[in-house]
């Protein structure tokens, strides 16, 4: 029998995601993979995985799963909850720890507590054939991943390895900053200059929340509207993960990772992409703060943030 | 002209704020450019009307090096274009394909053979590809064609629905929600996961619609469902 896990829940919206899909922008596909891809990388060092190996995201409330597999390794990042073992050695496993589980056992995670998105990866990866060179899942275009859709109860998704060596377990050497507060950072543009100086002010000095339409294409944000100087509706342009679009509304989107690839709104900042995991796991509800950056300093961020992201893989603590 | 950061991850070159031939084939041309020039870390090229974007990997170059890169491959606006592949689209019209037709021939003051015949014989533009995955936007449709976008969208329109909008023309690849209006069905797949490049048209791409009759399209639908289909395509001046 193929190894697998068998979804006995499915969570509010899990979904297979690996490094994103390159290259298919200018046919409409967006690039997709995790709304945190620290969490990613870091789940996946922590069973011991190449760096965007496919994994599952779930959002808000993650999935009830059982092993189908004579065993297997997972690990949890990207929220302050827990693996829960409701099976033979019930028990409870907290996020940023691996965990090797055998045939039967059934483990769920709950709701997310703090954080909108959080992944679980699994030594040696789900068994997901690339579309367009990626598992990553775009449910509206029903791309990639399981079945182009998020998990569903009684399915039985593949894995790569039918079982996995008894070892050192690992766990990350402090937990995962989730950043529930932190200022995020944006680069002023592509049309800042459609809008007023006062809507720049506004932006980068006002307390935004994170309302309840938040997923994987886009956040709409509440708090003051931000004024356009030459309207709203442009001839459309392209669209990258993290540009802030204010529609006729004057109330700010942040778009996310399934974002539309051309859009007609102009676009007032766009959050650095060290910050994309940052907003890919804040909940609706919390605060969301802007400050600006130059280009020079948002590339030097994710140089770094990416180091550490090395650093943190070469150094987990056995436990 | 200028060159204006998107992030950290891209570079948008934005020849004007319309739509308009000179800036597509502007754009269009600085995307071949930018492709041939193979420039280290740029990850793939998102053409529009007013603009193309440059993606980049921030960890592979930076955006500084990049814009000086692509600044030096702008041409004075006057190059000669390049030939561009001329697809013939297969299109019924007849009413039971074309659910907006009448309404069209009705707000236009034309009749509906009039509206065939104006969509029938103008080779569109593709100025860029989006909205869902492998929706062409083509234009420019004959002025009396030109209507705003339904008051009231559908919620799902079938795929290889014809639709005309504002100055533009499109083919819903998907089912998907639309505001246009339905002036005709073609049989052809416009987006198949199964081809290398799953989008069939591409921008900078002709299109000519081309009259079939409902049994023409049932034909051509089968020979399609059979993998036995292959829409016509030849290179042809710009």
């Amino acid at each position: 029998m193929m190894p697998a896990l068998e979804v006995i829940a499915p969570g509010l919206h899990t979904t297979v995601q690996d490094q994103g899909r390159i290259g298919y922008q200018d046919i409409g596909v967006p690039a997709s993979g995790p709304l945190d891809r620290v969490s990613l990388n870091l789940a996946n060092a922590l069973v011991g995985n190449p760096p965007g190996t496919p994994a599952l995201e779930m959002l808000l409330h993650g999935p009830t799963l059982k092993v189908m597999a004579e065993s297997v390794r997972v690990a949890l990042v990207g929220c302050s909850a827990a693996i829960e073992i409701r099976s033979g050695d019930a028990r409870i496993v907290p996020a940023g720890r691996s965990v090797r589980l055998t045939r039967g056992d059934v483990f769920r995670i709950g709701a997310l507590r703090d954080s909108v998105s959080a992944c679980l990866a699994i030594e040696g990866g789900l068994d997901i054939p690339p579309v367009l060179g990626s598992a990553s899942t775009y449910v509206r275009g029903a791309i990639g991943g399981f079945q182009g859709r998020r998990l569903q109860a009684s399915d039985v998704v593949p894995l790569t390895l039918a079982g996995v060596a008894v070892r050192t377990e690992y766990s990350l050497s402090r937990p995962l900053d989730l950043a529930l507060d932190q200022p995020i950072r944006v680069v002023l543009g592509p049309q800042a200059d459609y809008f007023t100086d006062g809507a720049v002010k506004t932006l980068l000095s006002s307390d935004y929340t994170v309302s309840p339409q938040a997923d994987r294409m886009g956040y709409r944000l509440e708090g003051p509207a931000l004024a356009h100087a030459k309207g709203y509706d442009i001839v459309s342009d392209g669209i990258v993960a993290g540009a802030i679009q204010v529609p006729g509304s004057g109330l700010p989107i942040v778009l996310m990772v399934d974002n539309q690839t051309i859009g007609g709104y102009p676009k007032i900042a766009t959050v650095i992409s060290a910050d994309i995991p940052v907003v890919g796991r804040r909940k609706p509800g919390r605060p969301i703060r802007f400050v600006a950056v130059d280009v020079h300093e948002a590339e030097r961020l994710r140089r770094e943030q990416e180091a550490a992201i090395r650093r943190e893989a070469e150094t987990l603590l056995p436990l | 002209m200028r060159l204006l950061p998107a992030g950290d991850t891209a570079v948008i070159v934005e020849f004007g704020d319309r739509i308009d031939r000179v800036v597509s084939d502007r754009v269009l041309r600085l995307s071949a450019r930018v492709r041939a020039a193979n420039l280290p870390g740029v990850v793939e090229m998102v053409p529009t009307f007013r603009s193309l974007m440059v993606r980049y990997d921030p960890l592979a170059t930076d955006g500084a090096s990049l814009t000086v890169a692509i600044e030096s491959l702008l041409d004075s606006g006057s190059g000669e274009a390049a030939p561009v592949r001329l697809w013939r689209i297969p299109t019924c019209y007849a009413a039971s394909h074309a659910p907006d037709l009448a309404e069209v021939a009705q707000r236009t003051g034309l009749s509906t053979a009039e509206v065939v015949g104006l969509h029938s014989s103008t080779r569109f533009h593709i100025y860029m590809i989006g909205f869902v995955p492998g929706y062409p936007y083509m234009g420019d449709l004959p002025a009396p064609l030109v209507l705003p976008r339904r008051a009231d969208p559908r919620i799902r329109v079938p795929p290889g629905s014809i639709a005309i909008a504002t100055t533009m023309t499109a083919i819903y690849p998907l089912e998907s929600p639309g505001g246009w209006h339905l002036i005709g069905t073609t049989p052809v797949r416009l987006f198949d996961l199964r081809r290398a490049r799953p989008a069939l048209l591409g921008p900078g791409d002709a299109v000519w619609f081309e009259p079939i009759t409902v049994r023409e399209f049932d034909a051509i639908r089968a020979a399609v469902a059979a993998d036995a289909y292959q829409v016509p395509c030849e290179t042809a001046a710009a």
